[in-house]
């Protein structure tokens, strides 16, 4: 698969629309076709879909949908998919702050084969970036009978979703940080350095306070991602209730059990976790927007 | 540190071209960062897999890439992705021409229902939109009386492929139509052609580079989905099992070497469509620059 939004994606928030083309502005009759043909194909495949969630989820009336999510195992699943994201989230901020520092601020031999490997994950099959793990790590794998004298547990445990999950958020903040620090530039970091700042000094005072909404950005779409992982974590986990147990597979161990009111109850908390992307990815794309870029305030 | 110390002298230009790599410190500790973290995470665990394919013997991997069930695996992958790469491509052109061209109320509604898909965990994608069309579903009910079966079908495979790649034409083509001059149409009509004539041929042939590449992106997003489509396409072997599933399948029966020889066949796949997307990609860029 391959991943996220593509890369211009915010260029497109500051919302400069370019007054309708007055010669060649459609008729009305194109209007309410297209606009009719547009809102029905997103109505139908996209918030339908959303407005089943819930439908199905409270069927059972509010009182089962609360029992359903306070069972001990959705709890369970609700804490290690925050653990996963408390972990992972972190460690790829760090990754891509230092790979768009390293892209944006330098310029070396293998570059674009550097951005392009960051981006691999994306194009791996969920199922595929499991599978990577398992024959690495797995009893059967290459490093398996080591870790096994060592007692190391990381396949069928937690370690191995958190691994998987980091390897799938891989590219998030990396992809997001590095056009926005590309497009702050480098001038006001070369003054901080004439002025006998360190590289540190550089990086927290000058350089991160230019893009931390870049970086939250990332953050946001890295974190919805890490928490609703299906396919990866499916494959390394091992399904043990209330031990390898994300929300997500949780939704899957409930709906083969035919328990669709758990299920859909489970599934509502990861559709509200996507709904609140959205509006903080909103609220982000504006804060942006309004933020002066390479200039000097 | 080293190159702090004799960068006093006047950044820009001509401190570049005196060094190598450009005047700020860090270059070595976020090169070495980089490059570790991406070696330990992705590189080395893909790299695993090649090797483990490398043990495979010929026959071995023959018999498991070519089994009639397979091939049966590809044909629907490729096929659905296909259908759902297409209707992506056709729906996504009209949905970004009606959100950066036309105001009508709740426009911003409809503009954040087209992320949603990035957002929402893929099973639940899946779940939902089982609900909705099988045969005792909202909509599934009323396909149902004209004998139309969506979910347990290969229908469904697609309409689960559909569902996960439909922002990627919408967003690549929104940033070209904002971009698009309208002076452009302006001159067509002054030209003398229709609204249709420069539809066709001013502003689609505009569109559909970023089309193009929308449509590769959904199609491999499509090819590699595993968690929304277990749930709608009912999973049955020859008929509605998808190559993720079956490799999933593999790997719960420990049979590795199948599971890995099948996996290389789909990265391969997936790798020869990064690298045509970035083709399109550098294109595009190349093109808006001139």
């Amino acid at each position: 698969m391959a991943g996220a939004a593509p890369r211009r994606v915010r260029t497109v928030v500051p919302d400069p629309r370019p007054p309708l083309a007055r010669a060649g502005a459609d008729s009305l009759l194109t209007r309410v076709v297209l606009t009719t043909l547009a809102c029905g194909f997103l109505g139908l495949f996209v918030a339908l879909p959303i407005v089943s969630v819930f439908t199905e989820a409270l069927r059972g009336g509010i009182h089962a949908y609360v029992e359903a999510i306070m069972q001990p195992d959705s709890i369970a699943a609700l804490k290690l998919t925050l653990l996963t994201a408390a972990v992972s989230v972190p460690l790829n901020v760090v990754f891509g702050i230092a790979a768009a520092w390293l892209i944006a601020r330098y310029h070396f031999p293998g570059k674009n084969l550097l951005t392009t490997l960051i981006d691999l994950p994306f194009s791996v099959s969920p199922v595929i970036s499991g599978l990577v793990f398992v024959l690495l790590l797995g009893a059967r794998g290459l490093l398996g009978p080591w870790l096994e004298a060592h007692d190391i547990h990381i396949i069928f445990a937690v370690p191995g979703i958190i691994l998987a999950t980091t390897f799938i958020t891989f590219p998030f903040v990396a992809r997001e940080v590095l056009p926005v620090m590309q497009e702050v530039g480098t001038d006001e970091e070369e003054a901080a350095l004439t002025l006998g700042a360190s590289g540190w000094q550089i990086l927290f005072r000058v350089t991160l306070p230019k893009i931390r909404w870049g970086v939250l950005y990332g953050v946001v779409l890295c974190n919805a991602r890490a928490m609703g992982e299906f396919g990866a974590v499916s494959v390394v986990s091992g399904h043990i209730r209330g031990l390898t147990n994300t929300l997500p597979l949780h939704v899957e161990i409930l709906y083969n059990e035919y328990n669709m009111v758990g299920a859909f109850a489970v599934a509502s908390i990861l559709t509200l976790l996507a709904l609140l992307t959205l509006a903080a990815k909103k609220i982000v794309e504006a804060r942006q927007a309004a933020e002066p870029h390479g200039t000097i305030r | 540190m080293a190159v702090a110390a004799d960068a006093v002298a006047p950044a820009g230009a001509t401190a570049r071209r005196g060094r190598r790599f450009g005047i700020l410190p860090g270059f070595g500790l976020s090169l070495g960062y980089t490059i570790a973290y991406l070696s330990l995470i992705v590189l080395i665990p893909l790299c695993g897999l090649v090797v483990k394919s490398a043990s495979l013997s010929w026959a071995q991997f023959a018999a498991a890439v070519a089994s009639p069930r397979a091939l049966a695996a590809y044909r629907l992958t490729f096929t659905a992705a296909l259908v759902a790469g297409l209707a992506n491509a056709v729906f996504g052109i009209i949905v970004a021409w009606v959100l950066v061209r036309y105001k009508f109320p709740g426009r911003a509604v409809f503009d954040a229902l087209v992320d949603l898909p990035f957002a929402l965990p893929t099973a639940v994608a899946g779940i939902a939109l089982t609900a909705l069309y099988a045969d005792n579903g909202w909509i599934g009910q009323l396909l149902a009386r004209f004998d139309i079966h969506i979910a347990y079908s290969p229908a469904g495979v697609s309409l689960a492929m559909l569902f996960v790649g439909l922002p990627f034409v919408v967003r690549t083509v929104e940033p070209i139509l904002l971009d698009l001059d309208p002076q452009l149409e302006e001159a067509a009509a002054t030209l003398g052609a229709s609204r249709r004539q420069t539809m066709w041929r001013v502003i689609l042939p505009v569109l559909l580079p970023p089309a193009l590449t929308g449509f590769a992106l959904s199609f491999a997003r499509g090819l590699g989905e595993y968690g929304s489509i277990v749930f709608i396409s009912g999973n049955m072997p020859m008929r509605t099992e998808i190559v993720p599933l079956l490799i999933v399948t593999k790997l719960e029966q420990y049979d590795y070497a199948g599971a890995t020889a099948i996996a290389l066949v789909m990265l391969l796949a997936s790798f020869g469509l990064l690298l045509l997307i970035n083709a399109l990609q550098a294109a595009m860029t190349r093109k808006g620059k001139r």
